[in-house]
């Protein structure tokens, strides 16, 4: 019997996307974060829930570009490491930051409009890490899931959005990492005019 | 002489013969497994934490530390715990070093403090280049024991050493006209390669109403810690102003004049909806993107909540009689 191609691929993304926050903790734990350990371990969750979250966006367009199947296997175990730090993120907010204040927390999600933000970012995540098994897909039916599924591009425009106006004063990461959701957003939307046009038959090729 | 034959293995550590022939996937598997778990693993951590505390603090330069006539006793100190020397040395908003906490310690060695010249002019009967070394010798130095609260809701607490502002003004004889104090830091991209980014205009500059830059707590600090200010905490001259918001205490100082008309200062030119020229520590007016009714005090878990004017409201709320702090942040 046929194991499945690249065996490895999904066990190696679990144990390498849990590793930074698994050091994290440590450091924390140890003391080593600096002297606002609060502010670094927000800063990283964050930036991590971030860069994964486009890293999973950024599957389908790389499967569209390159041929290769892979990214599509990958694509749900990206996703989930993303919702992970998201939620650590939240959590190291509301607990170590704010210790729990919740009249404070509740006061910040409507007066501050880049809390605001990240918590919608985060609120939309929940549906997608909820329905990401294989049989939601079955549930749901493939067209309704995927259309679901494509609120993950208005979290990362929102997460992009909280970055840029969390920053003091430099905001050239952030508008780094809105290019890079621009030009994934640009190669979908041009595959799905390409489609349109040409209904081109999908070439699948089984690795 | 022959060797004897090793025993025989057992069954049951032979290696079944499916196994065998896939040793080889496996170990390959096994290695492109853990080649691509430290990559990832390493390639997030670079990304989401690269900004790790520098593992050495800048020593400040070998030199003559003048030693305070006065300890950090008075009536003007706070006797809370003082946040630890590693901890007021690495943690810097010193946007000349770069934009992290943790740049000014790395980058901040490129600074030279000697020689170093502070002119005072501008509203004054008496302008003077000073050496800073003269200036240092001819104000007995003291030190100081204040609250520093940043805008961005932590604070600390730092045995300055320094003098009042107020005796550098006195010898200079402001004129009739002057009415506010306005400071300039050292504007050189090649020492403070942070000034090639356009992320503020530079030079950073600073400024106070008159009676402000009089009142006994305003200090010009050269040291902190009984030690030379290193320079990632603006050597070897800054303004010290514990009852406004840090960004206040402007750093590595040249220039200190004297003004009729209230002077421009960086941050209320970056983002004048968030910082103001007072920029008195107010826990009522909130910056527009977070509140300041807390902040966290290095070293503390919980939060703490702000005092008016840092807790200084006794010595300066006179100051702002009459004024809406509300319109004037």
């Amino acid at each position: 019997m046929a194991s499945p191609p690249h065996p490895w691929l999904n066990p190696a993304l679990t144990v390498g996307g849990l590793a930074p926050l698994v050091v994290l903790v440590i450091q924390g734990a140890q003391g080593s974060l600096g002297a606002n350990a609060i502010e670094r371990a927000l800063n990283q969750t964050g930036l991590t829930a971030l860069v994964l979250l486009l890293a999973s966006l950024a599957c389908t367009p790389l499967r569209l570009l390159s041929g290769w199947t892979w990214p599509a296997r990958v694509r749900r175990t990206l996703g989930l490491l993303a919702f992970t730090y998201a939620v650590a993120h939240l959590l190291t907010y509301v607990v170590l930051d704010q210790n729990l204040a919740l009249s404070a927390l509740a006061t910040d999600v409507v007066k501050r409009p880049f809390i605001t933000v990240g918590f919608t970012a985060l609120v939309l995540l929940v549906p997608l890490a909820v329905t990401s098994t294989k049989a939601s897909v079955r549930r749901l039916g493939f067209p309704q899931w995927q259309r679901l599924h494509r609120l993950a591009y208005a979290a990362a425009a929102l997460g992009v959005v909280h970055f840029a106006w969390r920053v003091k004063r430099d905001v050239t990461e952030p508008l780094v990492y809105g290019a890079v959701l621009a030009l994934l957003l640009a190669v979908r939307v041009g595959e799905a005019l390409r489609q349109r046009r040409a209904r081109a038959p999908q070439t699948r090729r089984v690795a | 002489m022959a060797d004897p034959l090793p025993p025989e293995p057992p069954a049951s550590e032979v290696t079944p013969e499916k196994l065998y022939l896939r040793r080889r996937d496996f170990i390959r598997n096994v290695a492109l497994f853990t080649g691509t778990a430290v990559g990832v693993g390493g390639g997030l951590y670079w990304l989401g934490a690269r900004q790790a505390p520098p593992s050495d603090v800048l020593v400040p330069d070998a030199g003559e530390v003048p030693q305070p006539v006065a300890h950090g006793v008075g009536a003007l100190d706070t006797d809370e715990p003082r946040t630890p020397y590693d901890v007021v040395t690495t943690y810097n908003n010193f946007y000349e070093f770069g934009l992290d906490k943790s740049d000014p310690a790395r980058h901040a060695g490129t600074l030279r403090t000697r020689p170093w010249t502070v002119v005072v002019d501008g509203e004054v009967h008496e302008p003077r280049t000073w050496d800073i070394d003269a200036l240092l010798a001819a104000f007995p130095l003291e030190e100081r024991v204040y609250r520093m609260r940043c805008v961005e809701a932590w604070s600390m607490v730092i045995p300055w050493l320094g003098f009042p502002l107020a005796r550098l003004l006195e010898r200079a004889r402001p004129t009739g006209a002057a009415r506010y104090v306005a400071f300039t830091t050292l504007n050189d991209p090649e020492q403070m390669p942070g000034q090639r980014r356009g992320v503020l205009d530079w030079p950073y500059v600073e400024g106070l109403r008159l009676d402000e830059a009089q009142h006994p707590l305003t200090l010009l600090a050269s040291g902190l810690y009984g030690k030379q200010l290193p320079p990632q905490n603006g050597a070897p001259l800054r303004l010290v102003v514990p009852w406004k918001y840090g960004f206040k205490g402007i750093k590595s100082i040249v220039r200190i004049t004297l003004t009729r008309e209230q002077p421009p200062t960086t941050w209320n030119l970056a983002a004048p909806r968030e910082y103001g020229f007072y920029a008195n520590v107010n826990p009522a007016v909130d910056h527009p993107r977070w509140s300041q009714a807390h902040e966290r005090r290095l070293g503390e878990f919980r939060r703490r909540p702000t005092l008016p004017f840092n807790g200084y409201a006794e010595q300066v709320a006179s100051l702002y009689q009459g004024m809406d702090l509300s319109r004037d942040f």
